[in-house]
């Protein structure tokens, strides 16, 4: 239930806007979000967008699982 | 375009966050809850516990909220369906659970049940419908109560009410301290219902039951990270809720969603299949809103003493972590997710049909 699919803005008017994920686009509800822009990825929820995703944060994640050595393991035969 | 989040299901992070969690070491064997259907159901698809040390056991809590509505809110669903010919327009996973009748056989005999991805689609219905009464049953946590919240500061058509069966997530985990016979080492919480509230109850929560907390999404990096971040802690005796969902969730939450939910609800005592009533934890509309209460409209009350399961069906226990869904006699015998007996077998995120579904993996 608490499903949410990260999906990107393709249009917004007003508080309504379309986002796609893969190909497949849908109407999203923006009332929930501030300051929405087109671009942007919002978590989808039960039709309504309930956050913008920050990218530059997915990007400090990966960069500290890195620093922490987590792709330096040789992959098993 | 290519997903930005991708990395978020690589397996080469996958396996050095996996190493990383082997080593290290716990004196005793430690046992997290997490409190959401979706991460049961990740964690069985991406067979998450295959990957986790001997010494680490991950259970579900009453994350699911399809399973913790109460047979009294669906038992009102049906007779609105049934008794005043409303369209009862709710999530698809509310049908088929069964009680008195399921909403599924009420529309077997020809009610209006509809099945809708959200409240703003039944609001739709009730717009296209001006000659019919639509009723939402909204369920759902905090995630989904500011949506419901939205459709209704917008002002919804007046032949549109609904019955309000949202729960809220920190007082059910204060309610689980109450079980002596539970004994947990911490809690991964839920990314999507944090991503709305923020972090600040679950601040309090940690300092009150003395267990270290940490907020994960719900990729298979996303949910390794976030348990070995919680093992982190655990294993050094730190208590502090760790936020391993950063791209999604602030500490202070999303600000406009719980305006929303505060302006259009208030906090009320609330019945839990598998807890009993827990107080604070349910939302009731605010006054300038209570036109748009189905029972009052329609003069319904709900029946509290409506039996939780079936005969012989483990949900309540299985729902607070207590027992495995494989240890109830009815699983994968008379329950099957084609053919269940208790809703924790009906919903996707219930943790008996997340276990029947993906236990192959889970062995492997």
């Amino acid at each position: 239930m608490c499903l949410a699919i990260p999906m990107q803005l393709t249009d917004i008017d007003g508080a309504q806007g379309t986002v796609n994920t893969g190909g497949v686009s849908c109407d999203v509800r923006l009332d929930l979000v501030e300051t929405p822009r087109v671009g942007d990825y919002v978590l989808v929820h039960a039709g309504y967008a309930i956050a913008v995703l920050d990218e530059d944060e997915a990007a400090e994640t990966l960069a500290l699982l890195t620093e922490m050595g987590v792709l330096d393991n040789e992959a098993p035969a | 375009m290519s997903d930005p989040f991708g990395p978020f299901r690589d397996p080469e992070r996958l396996r050095g966050l996996t190493e990383r969690l082997h080593r290290l070491t716990s004196e005793r064997p430690l046992t997290f809850m997490h409190v959401c259907g979706t991460h049961e159901n990740a964690i069985g698809r991406f067979g998450i516990r295959s990957l986790l040390p001997p010494w680490l056991r991950v259970i579900a809590g009453p994350g699911c909220p399809v399973c913790v509505c109460p047979p009294a809110e669906i038992d009102a669903a049906v007779r609105l369906a049934t008794d005043h010919s409303v369209i009862l327009a709710t999530f698809g996973d509310m049908l088929r659970v069964p009680g008195r009748i399921s909403l599924a056989q009420a529309r077997a005999r020809g009610a209006d049940v509809r099945v809708v991805r959200g409240v703003h689609d039944a609001v739709r219905l009730a717009v296209d419908h001006p000659e019919r009464q639509v009723v939402m049953l909204a369920v759902g946590f905090e995630t989904t109560a500011c949506t419901t919240a939205a459709a209704v500061l917008a002002g919804p058509p007046g032949n549109f009410s609904m019955i309000l069966a949202h729960r809220l997530i920190p007082p059910a985990m204060h309610a689980l301290l109450g079980l002596p016979a539970l004994r947990l080492d911490g809690f991964l919480l839920p990314g999507h219902a944090t991503a709305v509230t923020g972090t600040v109850d679950y601040e309090t929560f940690a300092t009150v039951s003395g267990l270290p907390a940490s907020v994960a999404g719900f990729e298979p990096v996303d949910i390794l990270w976030g348990l070995e971040r919680l093992a982190t802690l655990a294993v050094h005796g730190e208590v502090e809720v760790a936020n391993a969902y950063a791209r999604a969730v602030r500490p202070a939450g999303n600000l406009r969603a719980q305006q929303a939910t505060d302006k259009a609800f208030e906090p009320m005592d609330a019945a839990w299949r598998g807890l009993g009533v827990i107080p604070a934890s349910g939302l009731a509309l605010r006054a300038p809103y209570h036109k748009l209460d189905a029972l009052a409209r329609f003069g319904l009350t709900l029946d509290p003493d409506l039996p939780e399961c079936l005969p012989g069906c483990q949900c309540g226990s299985v729902m607070v972590g207590l027992t495995e869904p494989e240890v109830c006699p009815l699983f994968d015998k008379s329950c099957t997710p084609t053919s269940p007996r208790g809703p924790c077998m009906v919903s996707q995120e219930g943790t008996c049909h997340s276990r029947y579904v993906y236990r192959e993996r889970r062995d492997a």
